[in-house]
């Protein structure tokens, strides 16, 4: 078997083993649900349901605020409680808590589809924007401004990103075992909108039996190819998985479109299948909540706007040394600091640390020992550019490219000094970018 | 509830850390100084230890004089206390050890900025600055055999063309013949340098490429002899040198394409200063001045981004 892949990267412990031969099960419902209407990257949407309005599964409670934005449903029928602002990671939000009558009754829109076949490209597309569909793997880019390129860069490649290379995280894999068939329905609704004539599906060798039901799934269609790729932190990062499917690489400050190709991940590609055929938009997604410092780790189907403090209790509650919460992976997930705040479109996983995993050693001198630079996965030299930025030199590390760093961390990971390397370039990141766009 | 921890990610870390690396190149060093020890007994024995510990000593003195935290627990002072002493010959009086390992200390890497900050190797340098300022006393080997003072190592040999006379090529590889304590056995070394990159403390390019440009070179220099090749490596620093001083994470390129010039330009000098230049030896002069390009390599070879930003 041919096993593609990049250039730097570091191998991380995959630390799957917790989950990844347990079924998805279905969350038991909470009783109200917090929906953020920043689920996703670009403008908040607008609530379009007020305090005591009853709702129905399914329908629109959040209208896009823009182009760049992505229209948000309700995950369960019940009463509009209360709509209020939450600070969620340092940003004021808008949230909808909605109250559940634990019905589940589906609004009268969601009903199956019919005449699928005669969907145009541009059709489809409309559809993905009614259904609020975003990146599911963790970015939250809404999916139809990805299908929507400018005409002069024409798409020829679409990829499917199931690499799934963050650590402990195993919702796409059970996505792939579990949900191939809509996978690949979805994807072939994708290919539609862009008119591409081929597609890669590119799954880490760690999940030969995810490689396996893809390429069945995948059998009928010449034109979708299972890609076996390296187990490699980051595989998955957009940029490094395009390259390890067709050797293209993404100019520097450019998008995947500039060199003809769309990315989305399994969950998002899973999303389309779901509303084009079914009517049902994203109210729902597989969130694996694992960890040391949980009691019975797990793959959960849980509603968008579930309180993480459910989804604890769903797994029999914290250890009594937990100590770090974590949406989203260890490389790449944000800590946050209490589990009152809710789940989103993009929450593939809740990762819980014990003491003595959630412990980072103390940081030392570099020794310049150059392991950053290997492991870089976009050919930069974290050491300098931190160096540079921890002194405030914001000038001289601007020279050495921050704004080319895809904040992988691979660099912190992999320092022996423990050294604050990914954080000290997204300071400077932040600040070149903030600099040029005053400019 | 809000009770967790919350810090920028990642949330996870590699378990190497700078003490577990100092440990290594120490454990790697461990066969050549056993059989220092072995062949020269109780002299090379105390020249270590007292080296060591002068080492250990000033590192700890210059950062309570600076007020800062005292960082030998890291073990890089007593890497490059251990680094020098196999450094020196059998002869050498032991205040000549803690008065080398004060000047690696202090003036080579303290004066600098600490652990990273030096830009020479601090071991090589007190060697030179010892080997400049003492040249009779840097000047005594001992033969193992017979336990006498002797001065006829294979590289002077080599150097006035003595040929006959050069041990034989096991003799080198083993190292039972004159030489610094820790140097002339490339046997040793090479099990640790092994050890090194198995372990990934080092990488390939450096030790690979500089024993094999100074075969070539010497190959090319002296008669089209691969003998007298091989002999050339396994003599004096080159092992030592290419696997522990020239892997000098603070002194050599960070990068695989500076790494690949550092090592072929110390290699290559080290051809010719032993050829051409007044000292027998080249292999302590080479890197040194190869650390001193180090900037300027690290400069002209950074690698090239994805994305092809400028």
């Amino acid at each position: 078997m041919e096993v593609k892949s990049f250039k730097g990267g570091v191998h991380v412990p995959h630390s799957k083993g917790l989950t990844e031969a347990k079924e998805t099960v279905v969350c038991s419902p909470p009783a109200s649900v917090f929906i953020s209407m920043r689920q996703h990257i670009g403008a908040p949407a607008k609530p379009v349901v007020a305090p005591k309005d009853s709702v129905k599964k399914g329908q629109l409670i959040g209208e896009a605020g823009g182009f760049v934005s992505a229209n948000i449903h309700s995950s369960v029928s019940g009463t509009v409680k209360k709509i209020h602002t939450m600070k969620i990671m340092g940003l004021d939000t808008t949230v909808i808590q909605i109250d559940n009558d634990f019905e589940e009754t589906w609004h009268e829109s969601v009903k199956p589809r019919s005449g699928i076949d005669q969907l145009s490209g541009s059709d489809i597309k409309n559809l993905i924007m009614e259904a609020g569909i975003v990146g599911m793997g963790g970015a939250g880019f809404p999916l139809h401004v990805k299908l929507s390129p400018p005409e002069n860069k024409p798409i020829d490649t679409f990829i499917v990103n199931g690499t799934e290379c963050e650590p402990y995280l195993t919702c796409d894999h059970r996505l792939m075992l579990e949900e191939s068939d809509q996978i690949i329905q979805g994807l072939l609704f994708m290919m539609k909108t862009v008119s591409v004539k081929k597609a890669y599906i590119g799954i880490e060798v760690n999940k030969p039996d995810a490689i396996e039901v893809m390429k069945n799934a995948a059998a009928p269609y010449d034109s979708i190819e299972v890609v076996p790729l390296a187990a490699k932190y980051p595989q998955g990062g957009e940029k490094q998985l395009i390259y390890a499917c067709t050797k293209r690489e993404v100019p520097s400050g450019g998008l995947p479109a500039d060199i003809g190709v769309v990315v989305a991940n399994v969950a998002t590609t899973k999303a389309v299948a779901d509303y084009v055929v079914m009517g049902q938009p994203v109210t729902e997604r597989v969130c694996t909540v694992t960890g040391s410092g949980i009691t019975t780790p797990k793959n959960l189907l849980i509603k968008v706007g579930t309180p993480l403090q459910h989804l604890i209790d769903e797994c029999d509650g914290l250890t009594a040394d937990s100590a770090k919460l974590i949406m989203g992976g260890p490389m790449m997930g944000n800590a946050v600091a209490s589990a009152s705040f809710p789940s989103t479109k993009t929450t593939g996983g809740l990762l819980i640390l014990n003491l003595a995993d959630a412990k980072i050693g103390e940081t030392t001198a570099c020794i310049k020992c150059g392991r950053c630079v290997t492991a870089c996965p976009m050919g930069l030299q974290p050491v300098y550019i931190s160096q540079y930025s921890l002194r405030d030199r914001m000038d001289l590390a601007e020279k050495y490219h921050p704004v080319d760093c895809i904040e992988c961390g691979s660099c912190s990971f992999i320092c022996p000094a423990n050294r604050p390397l990914v954080h000290s370039i997204r300071v400077a990141k932040r600040h070149v970018m903030e600099n040029r766009r005053k400019v | 509830m809000e009770r967790f921890k919350v810090t920028s990610s990642p949330h996870i870390r590699d378990v190497d850390s700078v003490t577990r690396l100092m440990g290594d190149v120490l454990l790697a060093l461990l066969p050549a100084t056993a059989l220092a020890v072995y062949l020269y007994g109780l002299r090379a024995l105390l020249l270590i230890v007292v080296t060591v510990l002068a080492a250990v000593a000033t590192e700890a003195v210059c950062q309570k004089l600076r007020k800062q935290t005292i960082t030998i627990n890291d073990l890089s002072a007593v890497v490059t206390g251990l680094l020098l002493a196999l450094n020196l010959p059998a002869g050498a009086p032991l205040w000549m050890g803690a008065l080398g390992s004060i000047f690696a200390i202090f003036i080579v890497k303290q004066v600098f900025g600490g652990l990273g900050e030096n830009f020479m190797n601090p071991a090589l340098a007190a060697r030179v600055f010892l080997a400049v300022s003492y040249p009779k006393l840097m000047g005594q080997y001992f033969d193992p055999a017979t336990d006498a003072l002797s001065s006829a190592t294979p590289l002077a040999l080599l150097k006035e063309g003595q040929m006959s006379e050069m041990p034989s090529m096991f003799d080198s590889f083993l190292g039972t013949v004159s030489g610094s304590i820790g140097e002339s056995s490339a046997a040793a070394l090479l099990i640790g340098g092994l050890y090194l990159l198995f372990r990934k403390v080092i990488t390939w390019e450096i030790p690979v490429l500089f024993i094999g440009t100074v075969f070539v070179g010497t190959f090319l220099l002296y008669g089209f002899d691969a003998q007298v090749a091989l002999l050339a490596i396994l003599s004096g620093g080159v092992f030592l040198g290419g696997f522990f001083m020239a892997t000098d994470y603070a002194t050599s390129p960070i990068h695989f394409n500076g790494r690949i010039v550092f090592a072929l330009g110390a290699g290559l000098l080290t051809v010719l200063i032993r050829r051409f230049g007044a000292y027998p030896e080249g292999v302590m002069f080479a890197i040194l001045l190869m650390n001193a390009f180090t900037p300027a390599i690290e400069k002209f070879t950074a690698p090239k981004i994805f994305g092809g930003a400028k």
